[in-house]
């Protein structure tokens, strides 16, 4: 068997590289989708320890993140759209009017 | 009777509150007719409290409430009616209510009548409390009372700046003199463990040593020098003389300034455990009254040889005390309270018939113009040089003597010395007293025109007490003859059972000559009275330029006089400059600068750190997420490492 | 064999999402993310979860992804030319990188310093397949995990209802001009 570390380095590979996008691009739906990315990636380390430490609970587990990833993306998604409708851009960096 | 001896401070009390609160609405003649009854009926009961005494031996102590209980710590609201007590309280209320009736002719003018009279019951008021307390804290209380009265009074016409400068060195200078006091008032606490007089001159010959009856009644005596304007703290006295006349008669020549002489007589227990301070008091007191004499034969200004004159037999009042002649300085208290009281308001007087010109020089001629203020005048003037059979010639020869042979002071050089510089006073006063005389009242007028034309007698309210005090100033002596001395006999009971007064004719010298001698000096203290009033009748009017050659011939001497021998320029730049320059380096430095700055740095500092912080927030989510992720990185690199 | 399937699966993963973050349209990123999602559903089945394979595919590569295309599209998604924006950068490139490799580096410490234990439970592979992944999954979703399932559709519909709230056209209100109609 593959020991576990390998899948779990995988998910932490393809986490951080979520990460880095989150924080680089500026596209709002892009940076919506670096997210979901991370969230997968954190899935996949769930399935690991299921399967390494024989227990289904990784597994429902990944299911109920499953449920709320849509949700999230769903809402992420409804208020991208409606900031568009009032400035016209999906640049995070023009939705800049909470500063001091 | 002497249970209602309370009543002496209850009607000039009630006096102060209705003139207080509802003198302005009850018109002018009633507010001075209230003032003068709370004064009078005090008098009147102060009389019948004498009477009283007379039948009894000793004084009581009329208890009023009990003021503080904390712990074993007891004070009570508590008078002593004795004998030195209800004749100080005649003096005051008498002398005050003689001034009280002039000043409704004197003030008739003014504005703030109510306040003047409101002022003068409190004033009246407080003296009374100072007077007849029964411990140190009561009289401390009305030591500070008169003290605010007579700051209050000074400045009673506060809008002339010269005015409230007066009032307030008054009240700085005398501060320094009540800050020793009250050191001594503590230090008699810490000693004793009680404040009443009873229990005080009780243990005192037993609890104190020396050195801390020395400490103790130096102190003292330091408030007394303030209040009582010896050196070095008589430098408000003159000044003082800014308040209205009656204020200055009232206050600065009859009662309030002899608070201090009071105060060593009825603690003279602890002073007499000192030979010390008697001696400093007696040094003193002798220096002042000669120091004071000098200066007041240059002054032209005629109150302000009238204030240098007060500060000089004061000076006389604590020689008296000093050596133990204890009911001498109170008698010279009393014949001063009468014959300075005239001649204060028979200059009031002067001053009203000419309009207000206080300057000698610009007097003259006025004896016929001013007839009863003139005569009253002269019988101040007389009684204060010591003219024989007055009553200032037996209180001031009675304390001559007694200095020469008093049984406190054992050097004879001293006590001789002592007697010296009083009798060459006592010519110097009764010069300067019969060149006021002759300056103001006889001569050719030198009048100004325009003055000239209102010279007028003052109105009866005013002279009929000038008439009442000169009589007292006649006649008053005759109650201090020696060997016949009807004051000393009252007093004695007071000033009796201790080592101190030399029973009246009891010479330290072997040999019956004593007698002889006592009869001497007073034969020469008589002529030397009368050599100063011819002198002066031979300077001011027989050859009147020969002041004036004499004072440029010993120019030099002249100056240091007439400016008071620069004693009040000394204050100003060896003590008043330097603690001004010391505030203001405080104030500036020390309290703007550092803690002010402090204060405010430290606001400033927060508000800098806030407009930083602020700078976080920079709207960006990217940078909020960055921070997030450091967050996260951080806490979790600390969990690892741990 | 199972090696060689991981290697292929993992690399795909990790290309497509490089691909994620650096691709130039937005379009482009989400299709790298429909590819990485399908090779983690791959990994799925190298794990023995069947059932989870499926719904990878049909929640997150057939509905998410979905989605992205519609917004991205409805949007306008483009970002041109990455190095010559007109807008100041306001954050650091290097910084983010840099801290994220700082945060690999952790998590791959603990990986190698063996600290990450668990209790072992009792599904082993073959208990699983005797019963049938998903029907093992449902048991537990309708026993132990009842409450978290009940409160994930209650989640589901409030995402619905706050969906249609947000995007939903304000009546009589203008908007600048936008791409859509209506």
């Amino acid at each position: 068997m593959i020991p576990s570390s390998y899948y779990l380095a995988l998910s932490a590979i393809i986490f951080v590289i979520g990460v880095v996008g989150v924080l680089v691009r500026r596209n709002a739906i892009v940076i919506l989708m670096c997210i979901e990315m991370m969230m997968g990636a954190a899935g996949l380390a769930f399935v690991t320890f299921s399967r390494y430490l024989n227990s289904l609970d990784g597994q429902v587990a990944v299911f109920l993140v499953m449920a709320v990833a849509a949700a999230e993306v769903a809402v992420g998604l409804g208020i991208i759209v409606s900031v568009f409708r009032h400035k016209q851009t999906t640049d995070v960096d023009e939705i800049n009017l909470l500063k001091w | 009777m002497l249970d209602f001896a309370w009543l002496i401070l209850l009607f000039p009390l009630l006096g102060v509150l209705i003139n207080g609160f509802i003198g302005n609405r009850i018109g002018k003649k009633w507010v001075g007719r209230v003032a003068c009854a709370a004064v009078g009926l005090s008098f009147l009961v102060g009389v019948g409290v004498f009477f009283a005494l007379l039948g009894e031996e000793h004084g009581r102590t009329v208890s009023l409430f009990s003021w503080i209980t904390v712990g074993d710590f007891q004070i009570q609201a508590a008078l002593l009616v004795d004998q030195l007590s209800t004749l100080m309280s005649l003096v005051v209320a008498g002398v005050s209510f003689v001034i009280h009736v002039y000043s409704i002719g004197y003030m008739a003018e003014d504005e703030r009548y109510s306040r003047f009279f409101t002022l003068l019951n409190l004033f009246v008021f407080s003296m009374l409390i100072l007077v007849l307390a029964d411990n140190f804290l009561l009289l401390y209380v009305g030591w500070e009372l008169v003290g605010l009265c007579s700051y209050l009074l000074i400045g009673f016409w506060f809008e002339r700046p010269s005015a409230a400068e007066a009032g307030k060195k008054a009240f700085l200078v005398t501060r320094v003199g009540d800050f020793g006091f009250a050191l001594g008032v503590m230090l008699i606490f810490a000693t004793f463990g009680t404040l009443g007089y009873a229990e005080v001159f009780e243990q005192a010959p037993q609890v104190l040593t020396t050195g801390l009856a020395t400490a103790i009644t130096l102190l003292l005596f330091a408030g007394a020098a303030g209040k009582s304007a010896q050196i070095p703290l008589y430098v408000w006295l003159p000044d003082a003389m800014e308040g209205p006349t009656p204020v200055s008669a009232l206050i600065h020549a009859a009662t309030m300034v002899t608070a201090g002489v009071y105060m060593v007589a009825r603690t003279h227990v602890l002073f007499e455990l000192a030979p010390l301070s008697m001696t400093v008091v007696a040094v003193i007191g002798a220096a002042t009254a000669f120091f004071a004499a000098t200066i007041a034969l240059v002054q032209n200004d005629i109150k302000r040889v009238l204030a240098y004159s007060t500060i000089s037999q004061l000076g006389y009042m604590f020689l008296a005390v000093g050596v133990g002649a204890y009911a001498s300085g109170i008698f010279h208290l009393t014949t001063h309270a009468f014959f300075k009281a005239l001649l204060f308001l028979s200059a009031g007087s002067v001053m009203h018939g000419l309009s207000g010109e206080l300057d000698m020089r610009k007097m003259g001629g006025l004896k016929d113009k001013m007839k009863t203020t003139y005569r009253a005048f002269l019988a101040g003037a007389a009684a204060l040089a010591g003219f024989p059979l007055l009553s200032g010639f037996f209180s001031k020869d009675e304390i001559l003597w007694r200095a020469f042979n008093s049984s406190i002071i054992p050097s004879a050089s001293l006590r001789a010395g002592l007697w010296l510089v009083g009798i060459v006073t006592a010519f110097l006063t009764a010069f300067y007293a019969f060149r006021a005389v002759f300056l103001t009242f006889w001569g050719p007028s030198r009048v100004d025109e325009e003055v000239a034309h209102h010279i007028h007698e003052s109105p009866r309210i005013m002279t009929t007490p000038l008439t009442i005090l000169a009589v007292l100033a006649l006649i008053g002596g005759l109650i201090g003859i020696p060997h016949l001395s009807a004051v000393e006999g009252f007093l004695e009971p007071v000033f009796a059972h201790h080592q101190a007064v030399p029973p009246p004719p009891a010479p330290p010298q072997p040999g019956g000559g004593s007698g002889i001698l006592e009869w001497v000096l007073m034969a020469l203290s008589a002529a030397v009275a009368i050599l100063a009033i011819i002198l002066a009748q031979y300077m001011y009017l027989v050859n009147p330029d020969r002041p004036g050659r004499l004072s440029k011939r010993y120019a030099s001497i002249y100056k240091l006089l007439s400016n008071k021998y620069y004693v009040d320029e000394i204050y100003m730049a060896g003590i008043v400059n330097p603690l001004r320059n010391l505030a203001s380096f405080l104030s500036r430095v020390m309290d703007a600068g550092i803690i002010d700055g402090a204060v405010n740095g430290l606001a400033a500092f927060f508000g800098r750190a806030g407009e930083e912080t602020r700078k976080l927030q920079t709207g960006y989510v990217r940078n909020y997420g960055l921070a997030m992720l450091m967050g996260v990185v951080v806490v979790l690199g600390y969990l690892i490492l741990r | 064999m199972e090696m060689v399937l991981f290697v292929v699966l993992g690399a795909i993963a990790i290309i497509a999402a490089l691909g994620v973050i650096v691709a130039g349209k937005a379009i482009y990123s989400a299709l790298f993310l429909l590819v990485n999602f399908c090779s983690l559903a791959g990994l799925y089945l190298l794990l023995n979860a069947q059932f989870l394979a499926a719904a990878q595919v049909i929640v997150y590569a057939g509905a998410i992804v979905v989605l992205f295309l519609f917004a991205t599209m409805l949007l306008g998604g483009g970002e041109e030319a990455r190095g010559t924006s007109n807008v100041k950068r306001h954050t650091s490139r290097y910084l983010a990188i840099a801290l994220a490799v700082v945060l690999f580096m952790e998590v791959g410490y603990v990986l190698v310093s063996g600290t990450l234990t668990g209790m072992q439970g009792s599904d082993t592979p073959e208990a699983v397949a005797s019963m049938g992944n998903v029907q093992a999954i449902g048991k537990l979703l309708f026993t132990d995990y009842l409450l978290p399932f009940e409160l994930a559709a209650i989640l589901l519909l409030i995402g619905i209802v706050g969906a249609v709230v947000l995007a939903k056209k304000e009546p009589n209100t203008q908007y600048p001009i936008s791409n859509t109609q209506g």
